[in-house]
């Protein structure tokens, strides 16, 4: 493979970045949204370029580009390895850009920073793609802490909204805890590998098994468990898995196309991404395995509760999201990694499209986001009405739609596990099944069927989206629907990833399923003597009864159970315990070791007090120095007599 | 017959002498200059004490340069007191202590 030409792939939005972003003013709004998508498109296409090169037999690329800098050893390098698993991450993160790029001209056409706005998703592009062609750790650290500055740009977006303000900083902080942890596994990796390459580290994996790290005299943890757990740690924060997830929800502030892009097709994948990358270090640990299994299924099962009782369209996509990432991290749980990404290409389709039509109907609605102000709206645009309906069947798993071959694919999967955990994670993820279809059609009878609830300020501007909308929707929806029929044998079964992804034999449990695999017709037909399809199809029947049916329901059974209502709407009190535990917490401690501490020891004693005794000294020195005359020639003689006295002693 | 131990004693007592006068004097300042001169004096007469005990007339020729570059060092101070007098108004040694700055 040609590395000029894997260096324009990044380097492509970068540019365009830069351009709209210093230039945008100079040049123009539409001038600005055209770099930007020209660069993208490129970028997109030359991502096509290399998947197809792969596919063709050209072998996998693993080479630095430029050494930043050499320490000891420890090479600090831009390196690009490029196989099926990175190409795959490339065409989806540039495909699902481009379409949001196209989007955005329509969506954010009245806003003030439109050339900002492209900026950021440009670099956001960038990032990304720094992060996923990455071969070492120090690059995927830096594309990790890029697409982590983008998301906290644009989340505050809107920075004259405070409430944009508190979920960007929310963000950020959150993210924070997550980096720390990624962090220590990096340094792990190169305190247990001398290396910070992917290839040289990944082959040194099995030698870390049994090594251990003395925490003290009498403690010691083994070093790979370490290494997994707080690497995946990072994966929990940019992934939003229990309890670092409280981020995902707020960072709805931001605008729409950057909640399809950034939060639910591509960045919030990345930690995702990240652990199937090193699936031959995970694979040595059972225990960071089953920890990963045990978070990714609770944070599948009650996010999707609480995707239940929201009202706000885009809120109840971003648990959705939440679940779903919970369903991939459950599937690199039992080892299915190539599980795991595949539901992560479907989603990232399925969800950048959810997203985008849920932005379709708030533009529509004159930026109204609360359903009950919605109802009834097939009618009035039913481009958007057909492509969330197709995202919608997606996302529950109907058979033949994408969703359906990745969901299927992974509920199978930790079926056939017998990791620790697997058996409470296959409870969360079937059940997990029917509160995706109640969610998703909840949302989506809400917003389109039933009876017109809509204010007066809506009805007045209602107006449907222009097709620079509507192009990226169709473009999504079509994927969408198909993809999954044509990849799930290749990808899982036909052993598309190669050397990609590593599994043991004893973990293997794709290959179990692939054993019982007949085909697409009768993987889908093998689903009718299934329990999950028909929870989804029970989801989806509870919504229809009562959103449509008997709306007086809903209402009775939040009063009869209202302290379960009172826990959800609080989303289990893990904001208020940030706020009130942690965050107090924190401050607590650190004004104490301001006062104490900063003000105390090193203002009061180190600082000050070496210049106190400067000055004290000095001002004990300066009477020395009177200005007469016979003083000074005093001590003259007195230097003089003893001068001489030490030399006569000598001799 | 005088010794060497007697005249070496006698310049000691005029050069420590001297330097008293330098510190122990706070009132005057020509009497500093004076002083200075007494100085020399005694590192003269130390000079010649030797040259005698040696019986070599090069200590002799010294003290000749010795009084020489005095009288001309006398001659700059005694300028410099002019001086002083002119701005201060004073000689007094208690007055001048701008050498603290």
């Amino acid at each position: 493979m040609n590395p000029n030409l894997l260096l324009a792939i990044p380097l492509l939005p970068m540019a365009a970045a830069v351009i709209a972003g210093l230039a945008g003013w100079l040049i123009g709004r539409s001038a600005s949204a055209l770099i930007a998508i020209a660069g993208v498109a490129a970028s997109c296409v030359l991502s096509c370029l290399v998947l197809k090169q792969l596919l063709d037999g050209v072998p996998v690329y693993n080479h630095e580009v430029y050494t930043w800098l050499v320490s000891d050893g420890v090479h600090m390098e831009v390196g690009f390895l490029i196989d099926r698993l990175t190409a795959l991450m490339m065409v989806v993160v540039t495909f699902v850009s481009l379409c949001v790029h196209v989007y955005t001209v329509g969506y954010m056409h009245d806003d003030e920073g439109y050339t900002r706005f492209f900026a950021y998703i440009a670099l956001f592009t960038f990032s990304m793609l720094m992060l996923v062609m990455a071969n070492n750790f120090m690059q995927l650290f830096f594309g990790w802490e890029a697409v982590g500055v983008v998301s906290y740009l644009l989340i505050g977006f809107w920075y004259k909204r405070p409430s944009a303000i508190f979920a960007n900083m929310k963000a950020f902080l959150v993210n924070r805890v997550g980096d720390f942890g990624f962090l220590l596994g990096i340094a792990g990796i190169l305190y247990g590998t001398g290396s910070l390459d992917y290839q040289h580290a990944f082959a040194d994996a099995p030698m870390l098994v049994g090594r251990t790290l003395q925490l003290s005299s009498t403690h010691s943890v083994p070093l790979l468990t370490l290494i997994c757990i707080c690497l995946f740690i990072g994966a929990m924060g940019k992934s939003a898995q229990v309890p670092l997830h409280v981020w995902l929800p707020d960072s709805m502030e931001g605008p729409t196309p950057i909640s399809a892009l950034i939060h639910a097709a591509t960045m919030v994948t990345a930690g995702i991404f990240m652990v199937a990358r090193m699936s031959p270090l995970f694979e040595y640990s059972d225990t960071a395995l089953s920890f990963v299994l045990v978070i990714g299924a609770t944070t599948a099962l009650f996010m999707g509760f609480l995707g239940v009782i929201n009202n706000d369209i885009k809120r109840v996509i971003a648990y959705s999201t939440l679940s779903q990432l919970g369903y991939m991290t459950v599937a690199l749980g039992v080892s299915a990694y190539s599980v795991a990404i595949f539901h992560l290409m479907t989603h990232a389709f399925f969800k950048a499209l959810l997203f985008l039509a849920a932005g379709a109907v708030i533009i529509a609605m004159h930026h109204e986001q609360d359903m009950r102000k919605m109802g009834g709206l097939r009618k009035r645009m039913p481009v958007t009405y057909w492509t969330m309906l197709i995202g919608a069947l997606a996302l529950i798993g109907t058979p033949f739609f994408s969703g359906f071959y990745s969901k299927d694919a992974l509920i199978e999967a930790v079926g056939a596990s017998h990791r620790a955990g697997a058996g409470y994670a296959y409870f969360c993820v079937v059940v997990g099944v029917y509160f995706t279809a109640l969610y998703t059609f909840r949302m989506f009878f809400m917003t389109f069927h039933g009876e017109e609830r809509l204010d007066h300020h809506a009805q007045e501007h209602f107006h449907d989206v222009a097709w620079n909308m509507k192009g990226p929707l169709v473009a999504l929806a079509i994927p969408s629907a198909l993809i999954g029929l044509f990849t799930i044998e290749p990808v899982l079964f036909g052993g598309y990833f190669g050397n990609a992804i590593r599994v043991l034999g004893r973990n293997d449990v794709v290959a179990e399923l692939g054993r019982d695999f007949g085909g697409v017709g009768s993987f889908a037909a093998h689903s009718f003597l299934q329990l999950p399809l028909y929870l989804a199809l029970a989801g989806v029947l509870t919504a229809y009864y009562f959103v449509l049916k008997r709306p007086d329901l809903a209402t009775r059974l939040q009063e009869r159970l209202s302290w379960l209502y009172r826990i959800l709407v609080n989303k289990y009190y893990f904001d208020w315990f940030n706020e009130n535990v942690l965050a107090v917490v924190a401050r607590g401690l650190g004004k104490a070791l301001w006062h104490g501490a900063d003000q105390g020891v090193i203002d009061g004693v180190a600082v000050n007090g070496s210049a106190n005794t400067v000055g004290w000294m000095s001002g004990i020195m300066r009477q020395l120095q009177s200005g007469y005359l016979y003083s000074y020639a005093f001590w003259m003689v007195l230097g003089l007599v003893f001068m001489l006295g030490w030399f006569l002693v000598r001799i | 017959m005088i010794t060497l131990g007697q005249m070496l004693t006698l310049s000691s007592i005029l050069f420590a002498l001297s330097v008293a006068g330098i510190f122990v004097n706070r009132k005057n300042v020509l009497l500093l200059l004076m002083c200075i001169e007494l100085l020399l004096l005694s590192a003269n007469f130390n000079f010649v004490a030797f040259s005698r005990y040696l019986g070599q007339l090069d200590g002799q020729v010294f003290v000749f340069f010795i009084l020489t570059v005095a009288a001309a060092e006398s001659a700059i101070g005694l300028a410099i007191l002019v001086v002083l007098f002119r701005e201060r108004r004073s000689i007094n040694v208690e007055e001048l202590n701008k050498l603290s700055g």
